[in-house]
């Protein structure tokens, strides 16, 4: 094991004012479970959970809410015991409606309920990587950096696919944010079982463990935790800056590898890339059998009372979230769940924590902006940001014309929405919002295209 | 904590929800904070003269981007500070002594034609001042070409050669020994005490405001870099006046740091932005040896400037990951 420095610049990138002193030294915190929990069926990328509980059952903490649904899919378990108020579609984060499982936690249990489940806690050491991964998928755990990619899925490369890398993400490259800092920090130990079990699944590969440099804590507690481990392992520090947290630059970054373009993954380019939070909690799912409900969001932002990074529920409501941090200091202007660069505004505290939530951003007026969008000047501050190398402004200028398959042409689909155009933009463009739109309106004609030739085909099928 | 009630008031948008904080204004405003130097420079060695020309192009310029955009009914854009810079870029390449209703005329027609015609800011294909520069240099070349010794204050303005002027002939083997009395010493020319336009003189106050460009980040060294080296090595190879000289006279300062700089009608990846400015170098140094004006460093980068899509297109990059 050793600390090296990295050794590939990625292009592009910025240097937002990084706010981290808010929260960086507040230890986790864990919160009482609330009254009330929201668990959302879709908190994983891909197809949400299938409920299979109704109004009026009664849950144990780790039953199943939610059977995986599809390959790309996840199950998703009870946070708390509780009763069963209502299964409800509500907005998400990204305002998008889900079915939800609301509970009351305070309802009494009713005479014969049965007992929480319990999970055998395994000795990977022991256990054959498949019934390791049996234990991942059953605990319905995904990445919890923010895309919330189903980890099974990601740690089963599929046939003819070797893991060469199996890349531990801590860089946390989004302002504010300290939930992986302070996992890092305090859970090293865990991180290292994880990586272990994550390795012996995967086959044996090479690990490095990716940090930015503003965080030398995390760095000497993760040099401490891993001592002594055997096989090439590596902590690669990486230079601050953002986003050095997306997948395919921290790939690069760590081990120079280039992932092809979309819908390439990582795989394709030999690598695994899992959160720290993630791995942690793989090792408590495996060892302890504790199923990965509940996880640690940094609350933070000038207009909180008292950031924290609050160890809390899947399904807790953010305005109890906040009464949890002492309240509102001054009211925010905006309120975002996860980064300030790729985090989504949410209109009021309705809505609850998923696997993903890694921040709860209350920011105040002089710290967010509201833009008027003026022409563009033509600086090229959004091509020199952009990591992918791809050409904003034109991006931009296509879709203000409503031309998506312009946008196709330049590449759009690679873009991975990480706002270091728009951070930039002196005439205040909404730069990656256009990115975003024109890769929603791609999707949609691919997809009503494919399903246009399936009807086709159909009609052939019965001539 | 009432979130009920303020909730009502939060901002709901698209990511990222924090931003770098520098305006357009602010970099106009940066712009203009560079361009001080060289423009005290010209009012130092000029007199009142220059003080007026550039009152009357900034003057000028403010007013007309402020009707233009009134008789298009469309939002002001004079709080953008654009048409400061560009007036006083004007200002400052034209000779000290102008007639100022000509003066005027140009930041007219840099602003009303060059710029607003093409629907204002970011839009225009040409850089307006050099376009009114050439506009007034055509239609006015006599006053336009009408130079006035430095720190001669109080006199009549009276014809002199710039250094171009005398370097022309200086070009081919043999003749450089016959002009080389008429050229001021390095050191004048370093500082600015020759005859030439109201800010392009001074190199010493040009190179003070680039560096703080730089440092600021408004321009990268890219397009100046590669506008002076090729200008150098055209004249290293072509004979004439040595290298140094060419790069210390007439407008290529300023035409290199301030002008091929402009966002609007320069290239935005490095290549393009490289491929720019030696083509502006280039193109500068055959106009200053075969063309009818001494000077060619505006025409250069209008010509070049035409170019700026086409460079644009050429050197698009391939995005990460792709093959």
């Amino acid at each position: 094991m050793r600390t090296v420095k990295s050794a590939f610049k990625i292009a592009g990138g910025v240097h937002p004012e990084y706010r981290k002193e808010l929260a960086r030294g507040k230890a986790i915190e864990e919160m009482p479970v609330p009254m009330t929990l929201a668990v959302s069926m879709s908190q994983h990328l891909g197809a949400p959970a299938k409920c299979i509980v109704k109004a009026g059952d009664y849950v144990r903490r780790g039953q199943l809410l939610g059977e995986k649904a599809g390959f790309i899919s996840a199950c998703v378990r009870a946070p708390a015991d509780g009763l069963v108020k209502a299964v409800e579609q509500r907005p998400g984060a990204t305002g998008a409606l889900a079915a939800h499982v609301v509970l009351d936690t305070a309802a009494p249990a009713p005479d014969g309920a049965p007992p929480p489940p319990r999970f055998e806690p395994l000795d990977w050491r022991s256990t054959d990587p498949a019934a390791l991964l049996a234990r991942i998928e059953e605990a319905g755990m995904c990445g919890m950096g923010g895309a919330g990619f189903p980890t099974a899925v990601k740690l089963s490369p599929p046939p003819g696919k070797r893991c060469e890398y199996f890349i531990v993400n801590g860089a946390e490259c989004e302002p504010y944010l300290t939930a992986d800092f302070r996992v890092m920090v305090e859970r090293a130990d865990r991180i290292r079982a994880g990586v272990e079990i994550a390795r012996k699944i995967l086959g044996s590969p090479a690990v490095r463990i990716a940090v930015e440099s503003n965080k030398p804590e995390a760095i000497a507690a993760l040099e401490k935790a891993f001592a002594g481990i055997d096989g090439n392992v590596e902590i690669v520090v990486l230079p601050v800056r953002y986003p050095h947290g997306s997948e395919k630059h921290q790939i690069y970054a760590t081990v120079g590898r280039v992932v092809p373009e979309p819908p390439a993954l990582p795989i394709d380019a030999g690598c695994v890339v899992e959160n720290v939070g993630t791995v942690a909690a793989l090792a408590d799912a495996v060892e302890k059998g504790e199923m990965p409900v509940s996880r640690v969001t940094t609350v933070t932002g000038e207009a909180v009372a008292e950031p924290k990074n609050v160890l809390a529920p899947c399904g807790t409501l953010y305005s109890d979230l906040v009464a949890f941090c002492g309240g509102m200091k001054e009211p925010p202007a905006k309120v975002v769940s996860g980064g300030p660069m790729m985090g989504f505004a949410v209109p009021d505290l309705s809505v609850s924590t998923t696997k993903t939530t890694s921040g709860l951003l209350l920011l105040p007026k002089e710290r967010t902006f509201q833009y008027t969008a003026g022409p563009c000047i033509n600086c090229g501050r959004c091509v020199d940001a952009c990591p992918m190398r791809l050409d904003g402004r034109e991006i931009c200028r296509a879709m203000e014309s409503g031309d998506a398959a312009a946008a196709e042409k330049l590449h759009v689909m690679s873009c991975i929405e990480c706002g270091a155009c728009s951070f930039g933009c002196p005439a205040y463009r909404p730069i990656t919002q256009s990115c975003r739109r024109a890769k929603a309106v791609i999707r949609a004609r691919a997809a009503a295209e494919k399903a246009k030739a399936a009807a086709a085909a159909k009609e052939v099928g019965k001539a | 904590m009432k979130p009920k009630d303020e909730s009502r008031h939060w901002l709901l948008s698209s990511s990222p929800h924090v931003h770098a904080r520098t305006g357009v204004r602010g970099i106009m405003l940066d712009v203009i904070l560079a361009l001080l130097p060289a423009t005290a420079a010209g009012f130092w060695f000029f007199g009142m003269d220059a003080v007026f020309t550039v009152a009357v192009c900034v003057s000028t310029c403010v007013a007309t981007e402020a009707l233009c955009r009134m008789a298009m009914k469309r939002e002001s854009t004079v709080g953008d500070l654009s048409a400061v810079v560009t007036g006083l870029l004007l200002a400052l390449n034209l000779p000290a002594g102008i007639p100022l209703h000509l003066a005027a005329m140009g930041s007219v027609f840099a602003i009303a034609v060059a710029k607003q015609a093409f629907g204002g800011i970011g839009m225009n294909p040409f850089n307006p001042a050099l376009a009114a520069r050439a506009f007034m240099l055509i239609s006015f070349t006599g006053p336009m070409t009408t130079w006035r010794a430095p720190l001669a204050r109080g006199a009549e303005a009276t014809t002199c050669a710039t250094p171009l002027a005398s370097m022309k002939t200086m070009f081919g083997a043999g003749a450089a020994a016959d002009a080389g009395g008429a050229l001021p010493s390095v050191w004048d020319m370093f500082i600015g005490n020759m005859p030439g336009c109201i800010g392009e003189v001074s190199a010493a106050a040009l190179l003070a405001g680039a560096a703080y460009l730089l440092w600021r980040k408004v321009i990268s060294w890219h397009i100046p870099v590669a506008f002076v080296v090729s200008a150098a090595a055209y004249s290293a190879v072509a004979g004439g006046a040595a290298p140094h000289v060419q790069i210390l006279s007439g407008g290529l300062l300023i035409g290199a740091f301030f002008m091929a700089t402009d966002y609007a009608t320069s290239p935005v990846t490095r290549t393009g932005k490289l491929v720019f400015g030696a083509g502006c170098g280039l193109l500068c140094m055959l106009i200053r040896q075969f063309g009818q004006y001494p000077e060619g460093c505006s025409f250069a980068i209008l010509v070049m400037n035409a170019f700026t899509p086409l460079i644009d297109r050429w050197t698009r990059r391939k995005p990460f990951g792709a093959k």
